[in-house]
């Protein structure tokens, strides 16, 4: 039998973005939160000195022990899906500030696009543009709703940019201007202008200057140490929940973590949460943490695996397309669109660069592009980065070349700071075969059943990256590179948790019938449980950390609402009616 | 001969490892002469070694780190499989120095003592299924076991192709037999070729280029060959900069004081 604890005001789940923000925002109204990690203890005085490559991104130190739980994959209904073993397979952030500590800081707001995609789809080219077996979904906000929590959210944060001449419009400016170009970065503006598109530098979370969020917390200016993805900031100047919003409210004297504590179960009764159950990992014994208001932030994969082992909300299934705890896994093979280049008269420093060094424009974006002609619906955030290569990861050989021996070796050496990738984040849609239940054969270190991810590549994904890659070629060329390789169009999903950016399995919706959570992430079955984060996306925003951090405010500002005065669901319900 | 030559004589025979004899021998600057039991210890008995050690300061021996020493293979036969495979994998050659020379068999050597070595953090329950994706490491073996399991069978199909010791071949010929592991053409027990050899090759890898805290990458000559500068602090000053910089080397030795 659990122990049970002291009632709480909320419990939450997690301590990345998604967590840290309703944390801080209620602590600082006064309210006792409780924090469940997974993970160990971190703070900033963890990553001084921490640059080391084998260590951080070779043999992910920061990340999730697959010995305790891992998902399953398989591409389609019919096979048997196999469990990811190893960390580079599958990998998330552990420790407290998860995935949000070591991801790259790019800070990209969802375009108007991502937030009302059926209806803007439907509008622009009617509603036979969709095909049949993707679910296209509105989040029952819009973008002009959510501009205030974006912006919320970069100021807490501190990000670093200018503004977008195409890009979604903004009540502000960036709070700290810019990062500086690199050459290659140069090189890639000078290409795009040239061809008609309008270059910014990336909105990033590695800051361009020192800079005091409202909360009084101070995050320092980037070194361009190289260090960055994968790593927590040596320096402080990575904006990451470690360096703000936990920091914010652990000094409301209102905020407990607890670490090594892994959350098993919510519990609930009647529609209602009490609770959650979880492990102290050091000992393996079992508390319940009762509190008034439960928040799940543990990332897509957590958030959809609790409320399947919680059996909250009605699981969703790819045969009739009924039921949402599960719709929609995305963002596990991003169609994408890339070409890469390999110089022979230039060589640039890429030792240098921090995660979200780059260029952008939007020029091509799901709000501008015109897929009137297009087999595709959606479009791309144009990308180059220079995020600093390390030794170990960074090997470029042209197509051809042997993968080990006396010319890879030759090769990979003479390539090494001669090579440059141009790419296009694209959104990942839901489709009805794509989604995440609970597996039948394998089972976590407590016997629980893993989370099975079915996920396969479609014909939509193979055109969007075929323009996509196509349009990557071009800035290319311009850029003036000698031997140019186009991205290829995915043929199947490789099995692995790709780059990290999991999205959807608990939707947000203005029906409950297509949806799991409502535009505050509250839980339209349960309505004092908030599950927040990416999970909510019908479809994988490109960057989606930007928009996770505004919907966390929004979440934030609907729990104190739904506490303070006993409001039950903070927004109406609505039926749709569209197909599901 | 007398009576102890024949004993030794006798005992060089039935080393079932002359290589690893020999090698061992030439490693720790013994010699031949002085063996008179089949351990290690034997060796050192009557040796002319200690002698030196007790009139001389001076330690003769070539010059060798403590850490280059076996920490989890056991035979030296593997061992010297191992050092010709990742050899072939990453050679020494006009840009600087191969596999061996940056220590990357002591580096594997040492992550497999390790938890990475015996799979701490990586799921590991069964049942183990055929599956599509060749890059999956579908196995219940630790990648320690699956080293001894792949090293092994390099060198069982070198014997039996080549009728020859995998160390003994040629370049061209270990390649072959290399290649062959990477399509799945050897059978191993309990996982697939293509599993070891993708984990040789990116151990390789990692040995050459990781930082030479783990025994590998020495003298940081593996960043020097990629004009990598290691462990800086920071470019904040010449991230601008559109020359390549040549900057001087750096570890974590250096950067942590
Ligand atoms: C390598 C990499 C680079 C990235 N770069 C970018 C980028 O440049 N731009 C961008 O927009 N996005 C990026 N992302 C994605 C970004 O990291 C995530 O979108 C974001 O961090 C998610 O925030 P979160 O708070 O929802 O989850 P997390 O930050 O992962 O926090 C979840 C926390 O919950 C804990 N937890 C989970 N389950 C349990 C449980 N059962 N019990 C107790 N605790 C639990 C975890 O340990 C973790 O601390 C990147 C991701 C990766 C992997
Ligand atoms: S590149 Fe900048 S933000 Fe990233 S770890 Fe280094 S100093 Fe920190």
């Amino acid at each position: 039998m659990a122990i049970k604890l002291d009632k709480v005001d909320v419990v939450v789940v997690g301590t990345g973005w998604a967590g840290g923000i309703p944390s801080a925002e209620l602590a600082k109204k006064g309210y006792k939160v409780v924090a469940l990690e997974r993970g160990r203890d971190h703070d900033h005085s963890d990553f001084v000195g921490s640059k080391d490559e084998l260590r951080y991104a070779s043999r992910y130190e920061i990340m999730t022990d697959n010995s305790i739980s891992t998902v399953t994959a398989r591409g389609t209904l019919d096979e048997e899906a196999f469990p990811l073993r190893t960390q580079s397979e599958n990998f998330e952030g552990n420790n407290v500030g998860g995935s949000s500590v070591h991801w790259s800081g790019v800070t990209q707001r969802g375009r108007k696009f991502d937030l009302q995609a059926r209806s803007i789809t439907i509008d622009k080219y009617g509603e036979d543009k969709i095909p049949a077996d993707m679910n296209l979904q509105d989040m029952g906000i819009t973008y002009e709703e959510l501009e205030p929590y974006f912006d919320q959210f970069e100021k807490t944060a501190g990000t670093s940019g200018e503004d977008d001449p195409m890009g979604p419009p903004r009540s502000d400016s960036y709070p700290t201007g810019p990062m500086r170009p690199s050459y290659p970065v140069k090189l890639f503006k000078e290409a795009a202008s040239k061809l008609g598109y309008h270059p910014i530098m990336i909105p990033s979370a590695n800051l361009s200057e020192q800079y005091e969020n409202p909360d009084g917390e101070t995050i320092n200016a980037c070194q361009y140490c190289s260090f960055c993805m994968m790593y927590g900031c040596d320096f402080g100047a990575k904006s990451d929940p470690v360096a703000t919003v936990i920091r914010t409210a652990k000094k409301t004297g209102n905020y407990e973590i607890r670490t090594e504590s892994y959350a098993r179960r919510v519990i609930h009764k009647d529609g209602k949460a009490s609770g959650v159950l979880y492990v102290d990992m050091r000992t393996g014994m079992e508390y319940e943490q009762p509190a008034d208001v439960v928040v799940l932030a543990g990332y897509t994969i957590s958030n959809t695996h609790l409320m399947l082992l919680s059996e909250i909300g009605k699981p969703y299934d790819p045969k009739t397309g009924e039921g949402v705890i599960g719709k929609n896994s995305a963002g596990l093979a991003s169609p994408g669109g890339s070409a890469t280049g390999f110089f022979e008269d230039k060589k640039f420093n890429l030792f240098m660069g921090s995660g979200s060094l780059g260029g952008t424009f939007s020029d091509l974006d799901s709000d501008n592009i015109d897929n009137s002609d297009l087999g595709f619906i959606g479009g791309g955030i144009c990308e180059i980065r220079q995020r600093g290569s390390g030794p170990i990861g960074s090997n470029p050989v042209p197509q051809g070349t042997p993968r080990w021996g006396k010319e890879f070796k030759e090769k990979s050496l003479h390539y090494a700071n001669r090579m440059l990738s141009v790419g296009f984040m694209s959104p990942s849609f839901g489709w009805k075969f794509n989604y995440m239940d609970l597996d039948p054969n394998y089972t976590d270190m407590f016997n629980d059943p893993l989370l099975r991810i079915t996920h396969s590549v479609t014909e939509q994904d193979k055109k969007f990256s075929e323009y996509f890659s196509a349009r990557a070629e071009e800035i290319m060329k311009e850029m003036g590179a000698d031997i140019i390789e186009k991205g290829n169009p995915p043929q199947e999903w490789r099995h692995t948790q790709g780059y990290g950016e999991t999205s959807g399995g608990v939707i947000m919706g203005d029906d409950p019938k297509t949806s799991a959570v409502n535009n505050y992430s509250q839980v339209w079955d349960m309505d004092n449980l908030f599950v927040i984060g990416a999970s909510a996306l019908p479809h994988k925003i490109p960057q989606q950390t930007g928009t996770l951090g505004a919907l966390a405010y929004r979440a934030a500002e609907g729990i104190d609402k739904y506490l303070s005065d006993g409001s039950g669901l903070l927004v109406e319900k609505k039926s749709n009616a569209i197909k599901a | 001969m007398s009576d102890q030559k024949k004993q030794e004589k006798k005992n060089e025979d039935n080393q079932p490892e002359q290589e690893s004899r020999r090698r061992f021998l030439k490693n720790s600057g013994l010699v031949a002469g002085g063996i008179v039991g089949g351990g290690l210890l034997g060796s050192f008995i009557g040796n002319p070694f200690t002698k030196d050690i007790t009139t001389s300061n001076k330690d003769e021996r070539p010059k060798k780190e403590f850490t280059e020493t076996r920490m989890f293979f056991t035979r030296f036969e593997d061992f010297f499989v191992l050092e010709a495979a990742v050899e072939r994998i990453y050679p020494e050659d006009g840009n600087g120095p191969g596999a061996i020379g940056l220590g990357v068999p002591y580096f594997i050597d040492k992550q497999l003592a390790g938890p990475y070595g015996s799979n701490k953090f990586d799921y590991m329950k069964g049942p183990v299924q055929e599956v599509k994706v060749a890059s999956s490491y579908q196995t219940l073996m630790s990648r320690g076991e699956v080293f001894i399991e792949g090293i092994r069978k390099l060198n069982a199909e070198s014997l039996r192709s080549q009728d020859a010791k995998f160390y003994d071949l040629e370049g061209e010929q270990q390649d072959e037999i290399l290649k062959a592991m990477e399509a799945g053409e050897i059978g191993l027990r309990g996982v697939k070729g293509p599993t070891f050899f993708n984990l040789l090759r990116q151990m390789t890898i990692e040995g050459a280029y990781a930082d030479p805290l783990y025994g590998g990458n020495k003298n940081m000559m593996g960043w020097k060959m990629k004009e990598h500068p290691g462990i800086r602090p920071g470019y904040s000053d010449l991230i601008e900069e559109e020359k390549f910089q040549i900057i001087e080397r750096m570890s974590l030795k250096d950067y942590q004081g």
